[in-house]
């Protein structure tokens, strides 16, 4: 499991620089686009606080009404899977396609099945 | 280096291949060569400079605005530049660099940005002109980056390709209102035609056989096009656009040529260009002394604010301790944030 941190923490620095942290932390933007629908990833920003974070996000992501309802998240909250052992971790579903409806076709042609 | 690291790293640049290969994209904690990290820091570090850098020619006319709509698109259009910097800085950091790094980079000048921005804005049809052919050349240029092998900027070009459109258009009113205005602005129009013209088709970067990158960058599938067919499908759209607005583009070449399927245009003037590139352009040391004065002048504004943000948070630590041991009910407090995932 990796943690996206601040910005640099396991992205890894091409500047050859090193580690360096921001002035003001990375906030992670998710917004409802209308009643109905799930909050979904827009993008982050920068803030000193939850509070400017959200009004930072309604002045970047929601500009033409995109939204109806903003969530800010600190980068550094998040918890991330793995790509690199995305083979074994999601590695369950493999081979067991009898979990689609498509998988059963003997039904097939009957109405409303 | 180890002989297992050398066959972790043939494994990785292998599956990195596999993803560019079958057109996927690669995310922030892919493994990725460096040059393909180091290249995209660049361009997308540049691009967000590019509209950072942008708002100043058009920011130039906000308070000489001709009317009280134009005055409130031109502000929007400018908003919009920021964050489309914001996008594209955001984008960026998932490669590594942070955001102080580019704002040092750029406000000490070590940083690369669009050199049409560079060019003065003297006259409102300016603003026009900057619409139709600035902005039109960028989203040519922007449409295929939605595409771009890297996850993080082709998400971000997709929201600034959607903003963009109205960047356009509405240069393109500004044009046509000042052609059906009277001699004095049709002439005012034209002059801004020919003034931005040529620099608009330099946006795209210089010619096939001397843009050295370019093979890398498309093998990479970062670029979908080359810069002198990006460049052609322009000039195809101004085109029909030209007539309809009743402006002549400065070029007595330009002609289809139906035997080449191509446009044959006069020989593109990269000297102003390089020039402009090389920081001699007439408007570099000022575009960049803006850049930093504001950046400077706005630093009590960042730093007023962490602290605030330090202060409420010690006092809601302070609070919530108090209110344990008091059991003071919370409707007292006034706080306008809910928490949690409602």
């Amino acid at each position: 499991m990796t943690t996206p941190g601040g910005s640099t923490a396991s992205t890894g620095s091409a500047t050859g620089e090193g580690e360096r942290r921001e002035a003001w932390p990375l906030w992670e933007v998710f917004v409802r686009a209308g009643r109905g629908l799930s909050h979904v990833h827009a993008g982050s920003l920068h803030a000193p606080d939850a509070e400017f974070a959200l009004r930072n996000a309604r002045d970047l992501y929601t500009r033409r009404g995109e939204g109806t309802s903003i969530w800010v998240v600190p980068a550094d909250a998040i918890t991330t899977s793995d790509p690199g052992s995305k083979g074994a971790f999601f590695e369950s579903p493999a081979g067991k396609n009898y979990r689609h409806a498509s998988y059963y076709t003997a039904s097939e042609g009957v109405p409303h099945l | 280096m180890t002989t297992e690291m050398l066959i972790d790293e043939a494994d990785a640049q292998a599956a990195f291949d596999a993803i560019i290969e079958a057109d996927s994209r690669i995310e922030p904690r892919d493994w990725m060569p460096a040059a393909y990290r180091k290249t995209l820091i660049r361009q997308i570090s540049q691009h967000a400079h590019s509209e950072i850098i942008g708002m100043q020619p058009e920011g130039n006319w906000i308070t000489r605005a001709p009317s009280l709509k134009r005055k409130a698109i031109l502000m929007a259009k400018v908003q919009d530049e920021a964050g489309h910097g914001l996008y594209l800085y955001s984008a960026a950091q998932t490669l590594g660099i942070t955001r102080d790094e580019m704002t040092e980079q750029l406000i000490e000048g070590r940083a690369r940005y669009s050199s049409i921005f560079n060019s003065p804005t003297p006259t409102w049809a300016d603003m026009g002109a900057i619409g139709w052919l600035v902005d039109g050349a960028a989203i040519c240029n922007q449409v295929p980056l939605c595409r771009a092998s890297y996850g993080p900027y082709g998400r971000a070009m997709v929201r600034i390709c959607k903003e963009e459109s109205f960047h356009q258009r509405q240069g393109f009113e500004i044009l046509l209102t000042l052609m059906q205005g009277s001699p004095a602005q049709r002439e005012m129009a034209q002059d801004a035609v020919d003034r931005w013209y040529w620099p608009s088709l330099m946006m795209f970067g210089p010619p096939d056989d001397e843009s050295p990158n370019s093979a890398q960058s498309m093998a990479w599938k970062i670029k979908r096009f080359s810069n002198d067919d990006l460049r052609q499908r322009f000039i195809g759209m101004l085109v029909p656009q030209a007539e309809v607005l009743g402006v002549t583009l400065p070029d007595p070449e330009l002609r289809w040529d139906a035997a080449a399927q191509r446009w044959h245009t006069s020989e593109i003037d990269w000297t102003e260009f390089h020039e402009v590139l090389a920081g001699r352009g007439p408007m570099n040391v000022e575009r960049i002394r803006n850049r930093r004065n504001a950046h400077e002048d706005g630093a009590w504004v960042r730093e007023a604010a962490t602290e605030y943000a330090r202060k409420q948070a010690e006092r809601e630590a302070a609070w919530s301790l108090s209110s344990e041991t008091r059991s003071l009910s919370s409707e007292t407090r006034s706080l306008s944030l809910s928490k949690g995932a409602a």
